[in-house]
């Protein structure tokens, strides 16, 4: 496949070989659609894609189809997500058909923190099929043109058809060998989790390059911009599966309150530079809380800016 | 549609009655007190290093999810370990089925939930996946 014939945007630039730039979008609780504009016009030409999550940290917000249509509207364009918790195999199909006829062109697709890491501990978590079905569905939705069961669709979805892993949880040894079966499953691109521990990743690169992974998907390294210790903090002890080093906190809590957003972009832009030299490293996915213009900062003092202008992509 | 229909097992009847109540109690009276089996009617247990996946709270058969604690423990029950972190280790230290955990594992059909997996491998109800999904299988 071709630039010019790419599925979205993000996949002609990642085609062409271009170190490719995401970034995570607020959780929106509005039903105002301007909430969601305000925070694309602040991203629009900083960064090449846009992640709509899908109940982060197991919490209800604006829903993710929602928002990736409405990023559309301001030219920005989506990845959207979707989790195992919430939905059955027929929800998930339901909205990975509605969210292509909608013009979302990526999708990452995970099982999603558990309801009790959430607001609403007490409901029922469905996890139906686990994120390996969930990537192979997409697949067989778009590359057969079928739904699980069997049944045809008219049009099939044009999607490319995204994963995440995360590199720095354990079991460690099996993190590779459980991206090698999202590839086979259907995994296109992955983004990982957040990177502080760069030498874990280089380890996991490693292993993923033995095992003959990387020339088969492209690889975005999530990179966090901290505001202050206290967020870093709640990243630590509030967020699943996320590995802080202490040096990241003590860091942060050596300079003073006002200086500590310098410090977080510091850090990140740190990270960005190490994971920008890992072979088989296609781009970095950058997640804040409440932080955009850190956001685009880091883009911009990592000297990534302009952004590369995408091949148009037919519409799905 | 047809192509694909072929593949799935001749429809058969089922094992007499008594035959399917007996094997579902040996099967619970050996499996749950052994490895805490939680009777998923569809056993992979030789696949996943002896560590039944259906104690994952999230129901996980294809490997672990990423909140995995750092102290190898669940996100969700943080008193228990992982159970693919259990997986991982016992899967090395079994010489034939190593490499299983490798495989990728169908979605789960909740109609064989409390059903006899023995029973199921016998009739090969627990190989039959949706249509689509062997349609869409590699190789």
């Amino acid at each position: 496949m071709t630039a010019a014939t790419a599925r979205s945007g993000l996949h002609a630039l990642l085609l062409e070989g271009e170190f490719v730039v995401t970034a995570e979008l607020q959780t929106v609780d509005s039903a105002d659609p301007s909430a969601v504009h305000e925070l694309a016009d602040l991203l629009r030409g900083k960064v090449d894609a846009v992640n709509c999550t899908d109940n982060s940290a197991a919490r209800p917000h604006l829903a993710s189809l929602a928002a990736a249509h409405l990023l559309t509207d301001r030219g920005v364009e989506p990845i959207m997500q979707l989790t195992c918790r919430d939905r059955n195999r027929l929800g998930l199909q339901a909205d990975l058909l509605g969210a292509a006829a909608l013009g979302v062109r990526n999708v990452v697709l995970m099982t999603g923190d558990d309801v009790s890491a959430g607001d609403h501990p007490e409901a029922k978590p469905i996890y139906d099929i686990d994120a390996i079905h969930l990537l192979r569905i997409a697949r067989i939705l778009r590359d057969e043109g079928r739904f699980l069961s069997g049944r045809e669709v008219g049009v099939p979805p044009g999607f490319l058809i995204g994963a995440v892993e995360n590199p720095f949880a354990p079991p460690l040894e099996f993190r590779p060998m459980r991206l090698g079966k999202k590839i086979e499953a259907g995994a296109e691109f992955v983004q990982t989790q957040i990177c502080f521990d760069v030498d874990k990743l280089r380890l996991f690169m490693a292993r993923c390059g033995e095992l003959g992974l990387l020339d088969h998907v492209w690889i975005l390294a999530g990179v966090f911009v901290a505001r202050s210790a206290r967020a870093a903090r709640y990243l630590r002890d509030q967020v699943p599966g996320i590995d802080v080093p202490e040096e990241v906190i003590e860091r942060m809590d050596s300079v003073p309150p006002d200086r500590q957003p310098d410090e977080g972009v510091r850090i990140a832009l740190e990270v960005v530079d190490e994971v920008r030299r890992i072979p088989g490293i296609s781009g970095i996915h950058l997640m804040s809380i409440r932080n955009e213009t850190a956001i685009v900062r880091v883009v911009e003092e990592a000297g990534l800016l302009p952004r590369p202008t995408a091949v148009a992509a037919p519409v799905a | 549609m047809a192509r694909t229909l072929d593949r799935r097992p001749p429809p058969q009847a089922p094992p007499p009655r008594g035959l399917r109540k007996a094997l579902l109690l040996v099967e619970r009276a050996i499996k749950e007190p052994i490895w805490d089996c939680r009777m998923c009617g569809q056993c992979i247990l030789h696949s996943t290093g002896l560590s039944c996946p259906m104690r994952c709270p999230k129901n996980l058969r294809n490997g672990p999810c990423g909140g995995v604690l750092q102290d190898g423990h669940c996100e969700v029950v943080p008193e228990m370990r992982c159970v693919w972190v259990q997986a991982w280790e016992g899967s090395r230290r079994l010489p034939l089925w190593r490499d299983h955990l490798r495989h990728i594992q169908g979605p789960t059909d909740w109609r064989l939930q409390e059903t006899s997996s023995w029973e199921n491998l016998l009739t090969g109800r627990d190989r039959r996946a949706p249509t689509g999904w062997t349609a869409g299988a590699p190789g």
